[in-house]
């Protein structure tokens, strides 16, 4: 890969810069969940590697986000974009030796940025962990050169119109360094106080809802009518979709902040705002299912629909808790506990993950011109995920209404500590098997590149039979 | 093929995000910023200076550039015995925080008491300085403000370090309670519908007035902090709970922080861990009838910073 780096723009073969970010974040995803399940271990075991600086919880808590946000769901959208929007707008990538440039940027940012992170220098604000100068980096090298290749490649399309998933892209991308920026001011111009803990949460909500959620529904807006052969079900509904993420999604920040002395007209204003994200969310899920009518085997006897659609399902629990758990009524309750902790695993590890791996594998099958090479290691690698997801999800859930009930009836913490120590463990276990399962999903990509079958000129890897 | 179709959406695109971030951002920037410091974000400021996360003055976190809170019983220049007074020691060079550089921070009444009264008209990074907060009351309302004291009393800085009873390095400790990731489990937010009886009061609107970060904290894995000081003021208990949680809370999942003693006792003697674990394993089965002593800091340790830092929190 890193010889393209110097090639010229014709000698790179088309897809180079998707297949580099798609193994990118399939090794940054194993990383990640790595990550999280000796931090899980570290929950439930609080000895477990004890004594050493770099492997303390506090450390690593925060590196498990950001490996799993920016190496694992951002680099797999960056992988998925650089070969769906030119394969919508007919046309080859703007440049393809940009996007390879872009991916090599990337994980040489991540590793400075993770790296600094993990030996402490960080801002102390959630989410927004990286230093500033690593936030500009972000924005500048690793975001705005995608945007600007997916920019001009929807520019130079040749079709008419532009459909819906490249509506997303283009769109959230732009708004990605727009939030980078401008999420960052406390840190770039030292602002304080309530201020400063607002806009910590401004970035929080809107890098989640102005990119994470609309592009891992872009996705499945193009794989889901790509593999099944079914047009989107309705244009308009997705118009919807698209209109109503930009309106209502970009203004609940404040609904991750009401127990604090924030104005409450700002509070009262996110959470109804909050609750209207039901709005694209009622409309996404809706639209997907009724694409999948008459199609439903697929949903068996497909992988990628069969991750896409198990992707669209979890959205319907996740834009329910979504919408509701941040209402006064609900959020005095849940508000700190696991049951947050959830709802973050159903967002990223559930609705997004499952979505982008689905895009992930079919992309690198399409790029690679190889079918998959294990259809049953596919499959263990799903089930890997899906019931290693559920029990963590089920586990933290539980684990958050007990110290739901301990909070507000007071009771001595340590005692919620002792509850809570089963679900720990399961919780370990469940996000175990999602870092093993990982390591079966990269096995066989390697062993597709090496081994699969080749497909011929003009056919899609969902129209060949698998040969294991 | 251009976006000429998509004139229409893309201009109300730009429409959309923009009123959305006037409304988010802009409007509330303005409430917020014109709320008035409290007395405790007065304390706050002069307690944790500028920053206490990544900032050019401690790019690695190590508590530098931090003030030193100092409690005094006697007056530093005239030696005169007075009531239990913190003052707050700059050295020269280390950073102010944002209310003293700013107006916008503290609000117009504070500013302008501090600068009659107070003399703070008259800070200097390079100089450095001696601060108090004081309270000024008018017709029955209570108004905090910050006074130079270097100025208005002749209080040195070595003589201030020299008078103190106590010496608070709060600042230098609230940089490891964000390095070592503390937020992540404690926070620092009582909240507003309950935690009154286990964790204290809430915080008030201007309570945070030129803090940064507000470390708040949003995942409760562990008790809340923001009074701790004032349920547990014992600095032995805190020295053996940061050493191993587990020798006085034997179900507690905190993190053990014994490489923040650096290594070495008080006395300079090298710490043993391992021989320490085999006796504190040996008392936990017991085998042992007293647990193993826990060495104690030494007064530049991290640790030191930090349980400082965690008394304070009052």
């Amino acid at each position: 890969m890193l010889k393209y780096l110097f090639a010229k723009e014709k000698d790179i073969p088309g897809g180079s810069a998707s297949i580099f970010f798609g193994f990118s974040c399939i090794m940054w995803f194993i990383i990640g969940t790595g990550l999280g399940s000796f931090n899980a271990a570290k929950l439930a075991f609080p000895d477990f590697f004890t004594h050493y600086y770099a492997l303390q919880f506090g450390h690593m808590r925060q590196v498990h986000v950001h490996t799993v946000i920016f190496g694992w769901i951002v680099g797999a959208f960056a992988a998925s974009a650089l070969y769906i929007v030119p394969a919508l707008g007919n046309t080859k990538l703007w440049s393809e030796k940009l996007g390879v440039w872009n991916a090599l940027l990337w994980n040489l940012g991540l590793m400075l940025g993770l790296s600094t992170l993990w030996f402490g220098m960080t801002s102390g604000r959630e989410y927004s962990d990286f230093m500033w100068p690593i936030d500009i980096y972000i924005a500048l090298f690793m975001v705005l050169p995608l945007f600007v290749n997916i920019f001009m490649s929807i520019v130079n399309r040749r079709t008419q119109g532009i459909y819906t998933t490249n509506w997303f892209f283009a769109g959230s991308f732009f708004m990605l360094i727009i939030v980078f920026l401008i999420g960052n001011m406390p840190e770039f111009l030292h602002l304080t106080g309530l201020n400063e803990a607002y806009m910590t949460w401004w970035f929080a909500h809107n890098v989640l809802g102005l990119l994470i959620t609309p592009v891992a529904a872009a996705i499945t807006y193009y794989i889901v009518p790509k593999v099944t052969g079914n047009p989107l079900y309705s244009h308009r509904v997705g118009h919807l979709h698209f209109w109503s993420i930009v309106v209502f999604y970009s203004t609940p920040a404040a609904h991750h902040l009401m127990s604090s002395p924030l104005p409450e007209w700002l509070k009262s204003f996110a959470s109804v705002e909050g609750v209207l994200i039901l709005v694209p969310a009622v409309a996404y899920v809706c639209n997907i299912l009724l694409t999948m009518q008459g199609r439903w085997s697929m949903f068996v006897e497909n992988l990628e629909i069969k991750y896409t659609i198990t992707g669209v399902l979890l959205a319907i629990p996740l834009n329910m808790q979504g919408g509701f758990q941040q209402t006064r009524a609900i959020n005095w309750y849940v508000h700190g506990t696991g049951w947050i902790v959830a709802h973050a695993h159903l967002a990223l590890l559930g609705f997004s993950t499952f979505a982008e791996a689905a895009a992930v594998y079919y992309g690198m099958q399409t790029m690679l011109r190889r079918k998959l090479y294990s259809l049953s290691l596919g499959n263990f690698h799903f089930w890997m995920l899906l019931i290693g997801f559920s029990l963590y999800w089920v586990s933290m859930t539980i684990a958050g209404l007990i110290q739901g009930a301990g909070k507000i009836y007071e009771v001595p913490y340590l005692d919620i500590v002792i509850a809570e120590h089963p679900y720990m463990i399961v919780r370990w276990l469940g996000g175990t098997m999602v870092f093993l399962g990982n390591i079966v999903w990269l096995y066989n990509m390697y062993m597709t590149v090496k081994h699969g079958e080749k497909l011929e000129h003009g056919v899609l890897p969902h129209e060949v039979a698998y040969v294991r | 093929m251009g976006f000429r179709e998509y004139r229409v959406g893309s201009i109300m695109f730009g429409v959309a995000l923009a009123t959305s971030m006037i409304i988010t951002i802009y409007m509330p920037g303005l409430d917020i910023s014109n709320t008035k410091a409290t007395a405790t974000a007065l304390e706050k400021q002069l307690t944790y200076g500028k920053i206490a996360g990544f900032d050019l003055g401690d790019p690695f976190l190590h508590g530098d550039d931090k003030p030193i809170k100092v409690i005094l019983k006697k007056d530093p220049k005239t030696g005169a015995v007075m009531d239990e007074t913190a003052a707050y020691v700059f050295k020269p060079g280390t950073s102010l925080p944002s209310g003293l550089i700013h107006d916008q921070i503290n609000g117009e009444a504070i500013n302008k008491l501090s600068v009659s009264l107070g003399k703070t008209d008259q800070v200097s990074v390079e100089a450095g300085g001696v601060y108090l907060v004081e309270k000024s009351v008018k017709n029955g309302v209570e108004t905090p403000y910050i006074e130079l004291a270097s100025v208005t009393r002749g209080w040195t800085i070595d003589a201030t370090l020299k008078a103190a009873d106590q010496e608070i390095l709060a600042g230098a400790g609230k940089t490891m309670f964000v390095r070592e990731g503390c937020w992540w489990c404690h926070t620092l937010l009582p909240e507003q519908t309950h935690d009154w009886q286990s964790f204290g009061r809430p915080p008030m609107l201007g309570d945070f007035n030129g803090e940064s970060p507000t470390t708040f904290g949003s995942d409760r894995k562990a008790p809340d902090l923001l009074h701790v000081g004032s349920r547990n003021s014992s600095k032995e208990w805190m020295m053996m709970h940061f050493f191993n949680p587990r020798l006085v809370q034997p179900h507690s999942i905190m993190p053990r922080y014994d490489y923040l003693w650096g290594g070495v006792d008080k006395k300079g003697n090298t710490i043993d861990l391992n021989q320490w674990d085999k006796e504190f394993v040996a008392y936990r089965d017991g085998d042992r009838v007293y647990p193993p002593e826990v060495p104690d800091y030494a007064d530049n340790s991290e640790i030191r910073y930090l349980i400082d830092f965690v008394l304070n929190l009052k």
